[in-house]
């Protein structure tokens, strides 16, 4: 059955690629340390499986620390001139824009199809729909350039590059929720917002679960994370069981009021620091930009729940 | 010692502007060993959630595509379009990516368009060139705004659109939480609960990119 593995090996032989254009790359300014960097990247999407957690923790430990000692270095190869750029722009047209979406239109494609076909797991058609888009769009734009694989991997390695380090924090975020849950760490807070509230009061009692979502979204990075907690230490107890809200609307409602925390979050790095980095923007200026959409919207959710959640 | 030492780092860190992947491992470590856990224990955790959070890395394998596609001139063709079509503002082709995405992401499409696939090779630069068209003299500090912008766009419309989608996973957790305690609710009930706030995000969202064209204009 073709599943995740398949997508891990092509991230890791990309991964592996990247850190051997370092190896090879005489004039690379961080040569040892940027080659580890790639290397250990496709060491774990290669054989993650085979480590052992231990051995997965003291990588994460190896990557974190290659990170804070400053690399992956940035190569020195530069970006093809702009006045090229433009030519092959007035050259190719609006088939360019076509090419563009031959990854968004697999994924589409593939979404809807795949699940039809018993050799392909069900539950990860959208990632490896993307996944096969990324393979034809690789190899069609190769030979409408005509251009060597290498220049796939090289034009890959300008943008990765750019990212650096950013590009791992995603992952290890998603694993610092796995590490705070084991902790503990979301009874203690739910506890501590449902003893603030005073008893039998609605707004105050809203208040207390938005915010709260929203809040702890903003630590953790993700709605999902907060929302367990807070159903568990407010919404159940206090809205739903005490003051008889509505389920649907304080579960749906209450998730969007996350959201909201997510959009000002730093933690959510994927959503706010990866398109700073992207864009080449101060890394708050997707946040900063989000601020007055996200706390009106806020504002809004609390509303909702409380206006149309008490039938 | 309690485990919140952990989140107290994570803030502390991110202040002081540290490595955030240091403050990560930091704050991951503080938590476990605070809570008691043996430190070797504490390794294992991270690791076995890294290992299983792979799929949240494999999705960089798309910028070959996206580097290829940059080298055959795609930002400067996107940018092309754009000055011809005179109507285009730059707040309005964001309205419209707005409303495409949470159109898109409220039937499931969710993974179509993104920040590496579409913001940086596409919607920016076409933001970019239709505020230059408006202003020839815009500023670089003025055109960080629009990219900033754009990217913001992309978060609101795919955030406020999923949740129509049934089978979406934030959707899925809401019906599972609440089974657990005994409560059992059709995702169809908690879709339509996400429709005024999607509405409400595109309102105002929307306002904001339109006022953006007249902050064009004035600046």
């Amino acid at each position: 059955m073709i599943g995740l593995p398949a997508l891990y090996t092509l991230a890791g032989l990309l991964f592996a690629g990247w850190g051997l254009m370092v190896v090879f790359d005489r004039s690379h300014p961080g040569r040892i340390g940027s080659t580890l960097f790639w290397g250990l990247i496709a060491l774990s999407f290669l054989a993650g499986d085979l480590l052992g957690d231990v051995a997965n923790g003291v990588l994460v430990v190896a990557l974190v620390v290659l990170a804070a000692m400053g690399f992956p270095k940035r190569g020195l190869a530069g970006e093809v001139p702009l006045a090229e750029r433009r030519a092959s722009a007035a050259r190719l047209g609006n088939r360019l824009i076509g090419a563009a979406l031959i990854v968004p239109a697999t994924a589409l494609i593939g979404t809807l199809l795949l699940p039809q076909l018993a050799f392909v797991d069900p539950k990860q058609v959208t990632l490896l729909s993307l996944g096969l888009g990324v393979v034809i769009a690789t190899v069609v734009l190769l030979r409408w350039l005509r251009l060597a694989p290498v220049h796939a991997l090289g034009e890959g390695k300008r943008l990765v590059d750019g990212i650096g380090w950013a590009l791992l924090l995603p992952q290890l975020l998603a694993s610092l929720g796995a590490v705070f849950a084991l902790a503990g760490i979301g009874e203690i807070i739910g506890d501590g917002v449902a003893g603030a509230i005073p008893q039998g009061a609605r707004l105050p009692a809203v208040l207390a679960f938005t915010l709260g979502m929203a809040g702890f979204t903003i630590i953790m990075g993700n709605a999902f994370a907060a929302f367990p907690v807070m159903m568990a230490a407010v919404g159940l107890p206090i809205l739903i069981l005490g003051l008889g809200a509505s389920p649907v609307v304080v579960g749906a409602v209450g998730m969007l009021s996350g959201f909201c925390g997510t959009l000002l979050s730093p933690m959510a790095a994927n959503f706010n620091i990866v398109p700073a980095v992207l864009l080449d923007l101060d890394r708050s200026a997707v946040i900063r930009a989000q601020m007055l959409t996200a706390l009106p919207l806020f504002v809004f959710n609390t509303a909702i729940i409380w206006g149309f959640g008490f039938p | 010692m309690t485990p919140l030492l952990g989140l107290l780092v994570l803030v502390v860190g991110f202040i002081l502007r540290i490595n955030p992947l240091a403050v990560v491992l930091a704050a991951a470590l503080t938590a476990g060993l605070a809570a008691g856990l043996e430190p070797v224990a504490v390794l294992a955790a991270l690791g076995k959630a890294f290992n299983t959070n792979r799929y949240v890395s494999a999705l960089w394998i798309i910028l070959p595509v996206v580097g290829l596609l940059e080298r055959a001139g795609l930002r400067e063709r996107a940018a092309d379009l754009i000055t011809r079509s005179a109507r285009l503002t730059s707040g309005r082709l964001l309205v419209l990516y707005l409303a495409f995405r949470q159109v898109t992401a409220s039937i499931g499409l969710i993974s179509i368009a993104g920040h590496a696939q579409t913001v940086r090779p596409l919607i920016a630069p076409m933001a970019e060139a239709a505020a230059l068209r408006a202003r020839p003299d815009l500023d670089a500090a003025g055109l960080a705004r629009i990219r900033a912008m754009a990217a913001a766009t992309d978060n609101v419309g795919v955030f406020f659109g999923e949740d129509i989608f049934l089978a979406v996973a934030s959707i899925l957790l809401i019906k599972g939480v609440l089974e657990t305690q005994g409560i059992i609710v059709q995702p169809f009930e908690l879709a339509v609960w996400a429709i005024p706030s999607a509405i409400a995000a595109f309102l105002l969202h929307g306002g904001r990119l339109l006022a953006l064209d007249r902050w064009i204009a004035r600046t």
